[in-house]
């Protein structure tokens, strides 16, 4: 199960942070959105989730609380702090400016090299 | 949260992760659970996804930006248990830390104190020597630098506007009240010297301007030191009379304790009072030396150039004097230490190198417990990888490891040095200049940091590189033995650099004890046993009326001939073995050159008994008798090195030469050195070795001649007389003879003193002792050297070969007996000594290149020095690997294969 992450370098991050935003969070809770949300094609290594969430508080990209679940168990919910949201646009503004780029040339090398 | 934040908060962290983890876990397994997984299995599930808790915690750990410092202090205080763990070899590598990093920085402290610390005076960088410098006349000393002529001195001051200048000159003297006469040292200074330099009197006033002027009121300033002996510290001292020189002085200031120019004066007068002639004269040059000091805002630049103009000016008011001189100023530091150090400075740079030799030594060996140790552990360091531990980790902790010891044995060092150093200073030869600036201050602590933190990562850094990082499965199953080849090259690289440095070591001291042996053995040219050297002060009162003083001297070394005791006695200006000399030009015919262009020899002022008592041998012709006097024709007696030089086989008996610079009456009446008689050649003696055993043969001027002092015109006799010791040879041990001799000599006024006393055996020794010091050291060096050299050896075999033992057990079981086993071990040291000897060789080579040019009386190496040398080395080190190779050849086969 050990497998690498199909993720691109530092895209981990950036979806935590897209996934922290949608409110106040815990790591599984984390671990599992991402699971849904990437409908299983992305696998992310749980065990590389708990040092990015880490990194990122550090950086003060995130906050963190002791807090209650549903269940009446206590987790460590994580959310975004203001310079996390900044981060967050910033990043995935490049990443789309990337993505589009990337497309255009795989749509070009179609119609063979000009 | 900040990084310390962090730290603090540590234990609390730890919790976090872990609960964190936890419901993690719980949450995934619950999950499972529900979708219908047996309870077990879930856990498993979750545990593989989540990728081993332990890995996760790690890089969690990572990610808090604390952990150097964590991990700094778990390695810390692993490190400290594992030494903990094996005292012996704590201790082992502690000392030769110690030795290694107290010796260099006792060497470290010597040279900062002599040649990098500044002068003891505020701004010290600031501070100037000033000279006159000449166009073309030049000493192969000095060069083109003259010392300042007292009216030149006067000008350069007042027309400059970028310096504060002071003068000083040289002066000593006989103190004869209060107290008991003494005689001192003493300064004839301008009223500025020590506001130029920036110090504060102890008690009382310097000298004002109206004090530095010819028939001003004498006054004084005395030593701290003077102070203490002849006022007994009273604050009263000031406004006392102090009698020196046969003059009263009212001491008006106490200068503060310690206070030197290039020496310690005790007594301190105005220059501005002294009425001798020279001081009018723009030509002569009576030795004052010219400091001064930059004014705020000025740089040496702006001085230089203002100097070379009030030159230009000078050259163009008093051509006679002064065309083609100038002015020039230098850093005094620079000066300073340069004048004072002379060659003990390639001494020091010399014994620090050979210091660091013992240091990497040191390392070396360090290095080699340290990697025979980080091998056996191979073992533990497999299963940190396996558990979880970076490359980078382990090889920082084994840094920190290495660090720690490293830091520890540079603290033993500091202290070893700091205890060590006084002793070793007051052990240099004659006295080490600036030896009172030589202390532990925060450069040395510095470089002691630096050494450690050095010395701990060279040795450290081979265990580090050394750690697994690969194959771990084989290690953990194996065991370290198998993987123990890996580092068998290493550990023998070890130990040859050791053994080269150890030859290195080795062979300059042997050079250094062939070279002592040698000159030891040379003739000094005079008969060295049972001679008392003094120099001796006449009474202030007789040197003031030169026509007395003949007598009074014949009267001295009559009263000095009948203490009991004494066999014979003389006088003579110049002693061998002693500094100070007088050089003087000659010529074979009337037609004299410039003075540059004359030979020199060295000239003696001597009573006829002189030849007697030095036991020189008369080769040809006469010595001096009592017709030999003022008035009769001036005779000279050379010595054969002078004879062969100047007159080649002829015989110098009869002979003529023209000396214009010694003293004597020219045509003219009095004048100073211009003697156009010529002097006869009455007899040849024996070389005397002036320069030392060692330097005499090495010497600029080795040609000798002797004059008699009944033949010093009057007018010179006052100045002669200052120079004039007594020699006396006695029948018994010549330091019982000195207090009846002081009494004797003391004379009717009571204020004639003895000073400065030898005996000629201490000077000649002292004229080795350079050699023999040096000596000294590189022995302890190279035996230190020679020793950890078998330790490294001992313990790199000791280890290699228990590696080995499953190996010797398979060949003793194969029929090897306990002597092939032996050779064996042997052998593989041998290779390795002999490797070291090799590499050791070239480097020796070096070393004795260097010692040859640096060392007075050191010749090209002698063969059987090296072999010599080399032979105790292999040796020694064979015997520090008989005994693992005996232990190795003991191995019971059947054991050694059973723990296979």
């Amino acid at each position: 199960m050990a497998e690498k992450s199909d993720l691109p370098q530092g895209t981990l991050e950036l979806l935590v942070l897209k996934v922290v935003a949608l409110g106040p969070v815990h790591g599984y809770a984390i671990a599992q959105r991402l699971l849904h949300v990437s409908r299983y094609v992305v696998r992310v290594p749980q065990g590389s989730l708990y040092p990015a969430l880490h990194r990122l508080e550090n950086r003060g990209l995130l906050a963190a609380d002791w807090k209650e679940t549903e269940t009446g168990r206590e987790a460590k919910f994580y959310r975004l702090t203001r310079k996390g949201r900044a981060q967050l646009e910033k990043e995935a503004a490049s990443w789309e400016r990337l993505t589009e780029a990337v497309g255009h040339i795989l749509r070009l090398s179609e119609g063979g090299v000009q | 949260m900040t990084w310390w934040h962090r730290l603090w908060r540590r234990r609390q962290l730890e919790e976090q992760l872990d609960k964190e983890l936890r419901f993690h876990l719980e949450q995934h397994a619950s999950d499972l659970i529900a979708r219908g997984y047996d309870p077990r299995e879930a856990r498993r599930q979750a545990t593989l996804a989540l990728g081993g808790p332990e890995q996760v915690k790690e890089e969690c750990r990572d990610a808090r930006g604390t952990r150097w410092l964590e991990d700094l202090a778990q390695d810390l205080r692993y490190a400290l248990r594992t030494l903990r763990q094996r005292p012996g070899f704590a201790a082992v590598a502690l000392l030769t830390l110690a030795l290694g990093i107290g010796a260099t920085t006792v060497m470290f402290t010597l040279i900062n104190g002599v040649l990098l610390r500044p002068l003891p005076f505020p701004h010290p960088d600031r501070l100037l020597t000033l000279n006159e410098q000449t166009k073309g006349i030049t000493d192969y000393r000095w060069g083109d630098l003259w010392a300042y002529s007292y009216p030149n001195y006067l000008d350069c001051k007042r027309e400059s506007n970028s310096l504060d200048t002071a003068a000083w000159r040289y002066n000593g003297g006989t103190v004869s009240a209060p107290g008991e006469a003494e005689h001192v040292d003493a300064v004839e200074m301008s009223a500025e010297l020590f506001s130029v330099l920036g110090v504060t009197l102890f008690r009382g006033r310097a000298f004002l301007p109206e004090d530095d002027r010819p028939g001003a009121a004498p006054v004084a300033i005395i030593s701290h030191g003077l102070w203490q002996r002849h006022y007994g510290g009273s604050p009263g001292a000031i406004g006392k009379p102090l009698v020196f020189e046969g003059s009263s002085y009212t001491v008006v200031g106490i200068a503060p304790p310690g206070f030197r120019l290039s020496w310690e004066p005790d007594v301190f007068t105005p220059l501005g009072q002294n009425a001798q002639t020279y001081m009018q004269r723009r030509d002569a040059h009576p030795g004052i030396d010219v400091w001064a000091r930059l004014r705020p805002g000025t740089t040496l630049e702006q001085a230089q150039t203002e100097l070379a103009l009030i030159g230009r000016r000078l050259a163009a008011q008093y051509p006679k004097t002064n065309a083609g001189r100038g002015f020039i100023a230098r850093p005094l530091r620079q000066e300073l230490v340069v004048e004072l150090v002379g060659d003990d400075r390639s001494t020091l740079w010399l014994l620090l190198g050979a210091v660091s030799l013992v240091f990497l030594i040191a390392c070396v060996n360090v290095a080699s417990l340290l990697l025979a140790r980080a091998v056996s552990r191979q073992r533990e360091l497999a299963l940190r990888v396996a558990l979880g531990a970076g490359r980078g980790r382990l090889a920082r902790q084994c840094l920190t490891e290495s660090a720690l010891l490293g830091l520890v044995g540079g603290a033993l060092g500091v202290w070893l040095a700091a205890t060590g150093i006084r002793p070793f200073v007051a052990f240099w030869p004659g006295s080490l200049p600036r030896a009172q600036e030589v202390q532990l201050d925060w450069h040395v602590l510095v470089f002691a940091l630096a050494v450690s933190l050095l010395s701990g990562f060279l040795f450290g850094l081979a265990p580090a590189l050394g750690a697994p990082t690969h194959d771990l499965e084989q290690i953990l199953r194996a065991g370290a033995r198998t993987v123990a080849g890996s580092s068998r090259r290493l550990h023998s690289g070890f130990v040859v650099s050791e053994i080269a440095l150890a030859v290195v070591l080795l062979v300059s001291a042997g050079i250094l004890g062939q070279t002592l042996l040698r000159l030891s053995s040379l003739d000094p040219g005079i008969d060295t046993r049972n001679l008392l050297i003094t120099r001796t002060a006449l009474s202030p009162s007789v040197l003031a009326n030169p026509p007395r003083i003949p007598a009074a001297w014949r009267e001295l070394l009559d009263r000095v001939r009948r203490v009991p005791g004494v066999q014979s006695a003389t006088m003579v200006d110049t002693v061998p073995l002693r500094e100070g000399n007088n050089q003087i030009g000659y010529w074979t015919t009337s037609a004299v050159p410039e003075k540059h262009q004359m030979p020199l020899a060295l000239s003696s002022s001597v009573t006829p008994d002189y030849l007697k008592v030095m036991g020189i041998p008369l080769r040809e012709g006469r010595f001096f008798d009592d017709h030999d006097r003022m008035g009769s024709k001036p005779v000279i007696v050379i010595d054969e090195v002078m004879a062969k030089h100047t007159f080649g086989n002829q015989d110098p008996v009869g002979k003529n030469l023209w000396m214009p610079d010694m003293p004597c009456i020219g045509p003219k009446g009095e004048t100073f050195y211009d003697c156009t008689d010529p002097y006869e050649v009455v007899g040849v003696v024996g070389h005397v070795r002036y320069w030392g055993l060692a330097g005499d043969d090495q010497a600029h001027v080795r040609d000798q001649f002797y004059y008699p002092f009944a033949q010093v015109p009057d007018y010179f006799l006052p100045r002669w007389s200052e120079l004039m010791s007594i020699v006396v040879r006695t029948k018994i041990p010549p330091l019982n003879l000195l207090e009846p001799l002081r009494r004797e000599a003391r004379g009717a006024t009571g204020d004639q003193v003895l000073y400065e006393v030898y005996t000629m055996q201490q000077l000649a020794s002292r004229s080795l002792a350079e050699q023999r010091f040096l000596l000294l050291l590189f022995g302890i060096f190279a035996g230190l050297a020679l020793l950890l050299a078998c330790i490294g050896i001992y313990g790199v075999l000791t280890y290699v070969t228990s590696r080995r033992v499953p190996e010797i057990g398979v060949r003793m079981a194969f029929g090897a007996s306990a002597r092939d086993v032996m050779q064996l071990v042997l052998r593989q040291s041998l290779v390795m000594i002999l490797a070291g000897v090799a590499l050791g060789i070239t480097g020796a080579l070096a070393a004795a290149r260097l010692l040859e040019h640096l060392v007075t009386g050191v010749r090209s190496i002698g063969p059987l020095t090296f072999a010599a040398m080399i032979c105790v080395l292999v040796v020694a080190a064979l015997i520090a690997s008989f005994l693992p190779a005996r232990r190795a050849s003991q191995v019971d086969p059947m054991r050694a294969l059973r723990e296979e």
